[in-house]
């Protein structure tokens, strides 16, 4: 009846798992106590988990991610512990702990962090950017949301009962094979990678759509803003590569629960091809998470130089060519496995290839910072720490390109160092300065900026000092994943990345309060215009937080920088002849109970309780058709509501909240070139 | 080996300062305890060309880095809001002169860097053997859960989690694993390759001179991951002959049955040293992954093939 799932599965037999697990269940109860006292529960349910508001889905995104962040920092808080302590004892975390917290460490933090954030900021911004009111497929998105959010649960639950993987984020076979991995572990891994990997294929989908087909007027490709750009690039990359992960698990499934032999060491199998896969997802990767967050830099440079963004055309090429190469470089993952040194020598040149468009985006936003005014403001900080430090991860990464010396530092701290020095710098400080940015956008206040610089100097500070002495434990011979260790040379560079990761949670409890405080004082960060930072592109025309419609009127574009040119136009902020009705999409329960069915088909397959699984699969394909043939899936915004809203709006904007303009209007030829359409 | 080092730069350069500037760096090597790092002080030729390749990269690709990072910083300084502040052209967005500097000098050094990485690759194959004036001494390598057995095909002999031979031989290791994905690595002699069951991986490496290096499994294997290390002695002709005559003394001899014994996972295996071992032992594990079974050459074969499986 329950398949293998029996009261052994709890979490009883030792102290580290009891605590892990008793987090987790407090945690969920003290999130439904409060929801039930604030008395929430309708007010969630309709307007935020049923939404399919481009705007909420997003936010519902980014606070996932948020906290899995935090749960996926607790367990790089207790490796940093564990291997401060361990020279030559077994530390306070017994293996069997250890491996799980790696593995869950990796897992979380890419796919349950870094996924949901981007896609979360893309879902805020990129539809208001291109002038769209929706996304292409709004109850996709939602799907896309709840599919993500099950894949998560499905890590969370795990916790609780049964055990997460020992087998490292990336799972080679055959280690993660039924012979050698036979737990539940490798399966919850599985499960939560195929759940949340089809929502991020369907999310991938629905923006390459969203991109092309829902530009307002004039917005023409090469008028499209470069947070936009990326995120077109990074959905076309999620479209192409997440169906490789999702096949090399599903085969490594198919191995476990149906005795294939995909990947076993014996009978055919071949664990090569699971690298291959795996890693033809794995490169690609890398960029869906960097590029947004170079978009995000692009923006953020621009708008807090106050000038205009450099070399517009070749970051969009460079991007093209990173997206592009990113398909042609994952051998190199893989030197070590005895290719020849032909096909060695071909991934490592195309790999040094990358760097060049890379280099080329790093010195366009130097030039922006040229002769611009720049304001140091939390997200334009984030962007200036990761300028400095994104270059050393460059370095060091051209460095294991090179077959010869990726021999030595292949599977060492060297590579966890370079990993993270891409992945925190790259990814994440952008994440953070788009949160500091667009947060206004999202719920109509700013960010405070004194607890915003803080958390930075604590990332910034922190990530130095967690990850140079791994950098030089590799050069001392340590290799990544030791639960303990014998040479005691190594332990002061470990206590000292600890330290880095104590650090780094203050950034953490800084993000906190800048939230909490904010939240607080939210009546006097209030953003009337919608336009906060003086913005250049078209998401600062909408109020902040925009009316369900994004756009009373689709707006028409001229410029790159749409809206800045507008403002100089004198054309921002204009009351058209009338309004019109608008279609909007109607909210719908099925995605949530879609992720609820994803999440209990996942945990069914996982403890084997095949009619369970069974059930889920064909409730979900019911919910599946009941949408398909559902025609009343939108509604009408009424014009005389538009109009109510909008005058609200504009008569709430007094001529002294606008930006002074003048800076930006042609004086003389120190302004440079003027563009056709000026005044 | 620091010492050295610093020492006779220091005469070449016959200059106090120098020598004082480098004595500095070795005692603060030292004192880091990095004079001992195996990347940074490699102990073979292969170690040391693959460390220089890294260097001479590194530098190179400074060209880029140090204008990226100063000019960062400076330009975010020079150009930050206040009263009468730099020149400010907020409508300047382009420069082919830029354009062309920053997509084509990275352009060049990856040109440079791409010719050094296909000569060096070929040229540091490791499966390729080394040329010097003595026959490579050669050993063949089984990872095991959770140490590496070591059989001497000259000498026919084995040993466990330790690794002998003369100093003044290449090395030319066959590996292969009876257990999950490995990565055989002594830094201080050069890179590592990986240990997969039902194939052979080949690693070649050279000591300068007798020694004693640290070798482990780089790849997470487990539970036994983190002691499945050992100890590689590069011997002088004298102490190899020592050290052959302490193996073949040992009264284990590793048949069928013993490889069975020492297949099952442990954790931490001591040293232990075979005098002898089933013929063509290697090949045998080899051959205990291929997709057809039978008929087995031997009744060893047989047993060790099916024991486990």
């Amino acid at each position: 009846m329950l398949g293998r799932l029996t009261i052994e599965a709890l979490p009883f037999y030792s102290w580290v798992a009891m605590g892990g697990a008793g987090v987790t269940v407090l945690g969920g109860v003290a999130v439904f106590l409060l929801i039930t006292y604030l008395r929430a529960w309708k007010v969630l349910w309709t307007d935020w988990l049923t939404s399919v508001d481009h705007k909420k889905i997003g936010i519902m995104y980014v606070v996932l991610s948020l906290v899995m962040l935090v749960r996926g920092f607790v367990d790089a808080l207790m490796m940093r512990a564990q291997q401060a302590v361990a020279l030559n004892n077994e530390g306070y975390l017994p293996p069997e702990h250890f491996e799980q917290i790696f593995s869950s460490h990796g897992t979380i933090m890419i796919f349950f962090v870094a996924m949901p954030f981007l896609t979360g900021l893309i879902n805020i911004v990129v539809p208001q950017q291109i002038g769209a009111r929706d996304v292409a497929f709004p109850f996709l998105n939602s799907v896309s949301l709840w599919l993500t959010a099950a894949g998560a649960g499905l890590v969370l639950v795990s916790l609780v009962i049964g055990k997460f993987s020992q087998a490292g984020w990336t799972g080679y076979p055959p280690y993660s094979g039924i012979e050698y991995s036979p737990g539940v572990g490798v399966d919850y891994w599985l499960w939560a990678l195929i759940v949340s990997g089809f929502g991020s294929t369907l999310a991938g989908i629905n923006f390459i759509v969203t991109i092309i087909k829902n530009r307002c007027p004039g917005m023409k490709f090469m008028r499209m803003p470069l947070f936009t750009w990326t995120a077109l690039c990074v959905s076309i990359l999620i479209a192409f590569a997440f169906p490789g992960l999702t096949v090399v698990a599903a085969q490594l499934t198919l191995d476990r629960t149906l005795g294939f032999h995909f990947f076993t060491n014996g009978d055919g199998g071949n664990m090569m091809l699971f690298a291959n896969l795996l890693w033809i997802w794995g490169h690609p990767e890398v960029y869906i998470l960097i590029l947004p967050a170079f978009g995000i830099f692009s923006e953020v440079v621009a708008t807090f130089s106050r000038k205009r963004l450099f070399g517009y055309a070749s970051l969009v090429y460079a991007t093209a060519c990173i997206a592009l190469l990113s398909f042609t470089v994952w051998l190199h993952h893989f030197f070590t496995m005895g290719s020849s040194s032909n096909v060695n020598a071909v991934f490592g040149i195309a790999t040094m290839i990358i760097a060049v468009p890379t280099g080329v985006k790093i010195f366009d936003w130097l030039f922006t910072l040229y002769r611009g005014r720049i304001e140091f403001h939390p997200a334009m900080v984030f962007t200036i720490g990761f300028m400095v430090t994104f270059v050393i991860g460059g370095v060091t990464g051209v460095l294991l390109a090179l077959p010869p010396a990726d021999y030595l530092m292949h599977n060492s701290t060297f590579l966890v160092a370079h990993f993270h020095n891409m992945l925190i710098p790259g990814a994440l400080f952008g994440y953070f300065a788009g949160m500091n940015y667009w947060f206004p956008k999202a719920f109509g206040f700013k960010l405070d900026v004194k607890w915003g610089m803080r958390s930075f100097w604590f990332w910034f500070i922190g990530f130095y000092l967690a990850f140079m002495p791994l950098y030089v434990l590799g050069f001392m011979g340590m290799s990544r994943r030791m639960e303990h260790y014998a040479d005691p040379t190594w332990q002061p560079y470990l206590i000292v990345a600890a330290l880095g990761a104590i650090c780094v949670l203050c950034g953490i409890v800084c993000i906190a309060v800048q939230l909490y405080v904010s939240a607080k004082n939210w009546g006097s960060a209030r953003d009337i215009t919608g336009d906060p930072w003086n913005g250049r592109t078209l998401e600062w025309a909408t109020s902040s937080p925009p009316a369900p419609y994004n756009f009373a009127v689709l707006p028409q574009v001229e410029d790159i920088d749409a809206f800045h040119d507008m403002k100089i136009r004198g054309v921002a902020y204009q009351v058209p002849d009338r309004y019109e009705d608008i279609v909007m999409p109607k909210s719908s329960g099925l995605g949530p109970i879609l992720g609820g069915l994803a999440f209990v088909l996942g945990f069914a397959m996982v403890w084997y309780i095949w009619w369970l699984a069974a059930l889920c699969l064909v409730l979900s394909l019911v919910c599946v058709g009941i949408r398909a043939f559902d025609d009343d899936s939108d509604y009408i915004f009424p014009a005389a509501e538009v109009e109510r809203m909008e005058k609200a709006r504009l008569e709430q904007i007094t001529p002294a909240d606008l930006h002074d303009m003048r800076d930006f209007l042609p004086v003389g030829p120190a302004s440079g070139e003027i563009l056709p359409g000026r005044v | 080996m620091i010492e050295a080092n610093s020492g006779r730069s220091a005469r070449r350069s016959s200059r106090p300062l120098a020598a004082v500037l480098l004595l500095t760096a070795g005692a603060l090597l030292q004192g880091c305890g990095l004079s001992d790092a195996p990347v940074l002080f490699p102990k073979g030729p292969i170690a040391l060309a693959e460390r220089n390749l890294l260097f001479t990269a590194f530098a190179i690709m400074m060209i880029v880095a140090i204008p990226a990072i100063v000019l960062t910083l400076f330009f975010a300084w020079r150009y930050r809001k206040r009263k009468n502040g730099a020149v400010y052209t907020p409508e300047w967005d382009g420069s082919w002169i830029i354009e062309a500097v920053v997509w084509l000098v990275p352009g060049a050094i990856v040109v440079v860097l791409g010719t050094l990485v296909w000569t060096r690759t070929h040229e540091f194959d490791p499966y390729k053997p080394i040329v010097s004036d003595k026959p490579a001494f050669r050993v063949q390598a089984v990872a095991l859960d959770w140490k590496w057995l070591f059989v001497y095909p000259e000498l026919g002999v084995a040993s466990v989690n330790e690794l002998a031979f003369p100093a003044d031989r290449p090395l030319s290791i066959e590996i292969t694993s009876d257990t999950v994905m490995n990565s055989l690595m002594i830094p201080a002699l050069g890179g590592q390759i990986y240990a997969m069951a039902g194939m052979r991986s080949e690693l070649n490496l050279m000591a300068d001179g007798p020694g004693v290096f640290m070798g482990r499994n780089t790849m997470y294997s487990g539970d036994g991951f983190s002691d499945q290390h050992f100890k590689a002695h590069a011997l002088n002709e004298d102490d190899f002959t020592a050290w052959k005559e302490k193996v073949t003394a040992s009264p284990d001899v590793l048949d069928a049955k013993a490889y069975l014994e020492l297949h099952k996972q442990s954790v931490a295996n001591p040293v232990s040293y075979y005098s002898s071992t089933e013929a063509k032992l290697f090949e045998i594990i080899l051959r205990k992954y291929a997709p057809i079974m039978g008929p087995y050459e031997s009744e060893a074969a047989e047993l060790i093939c099916r024991g486990a499986a």
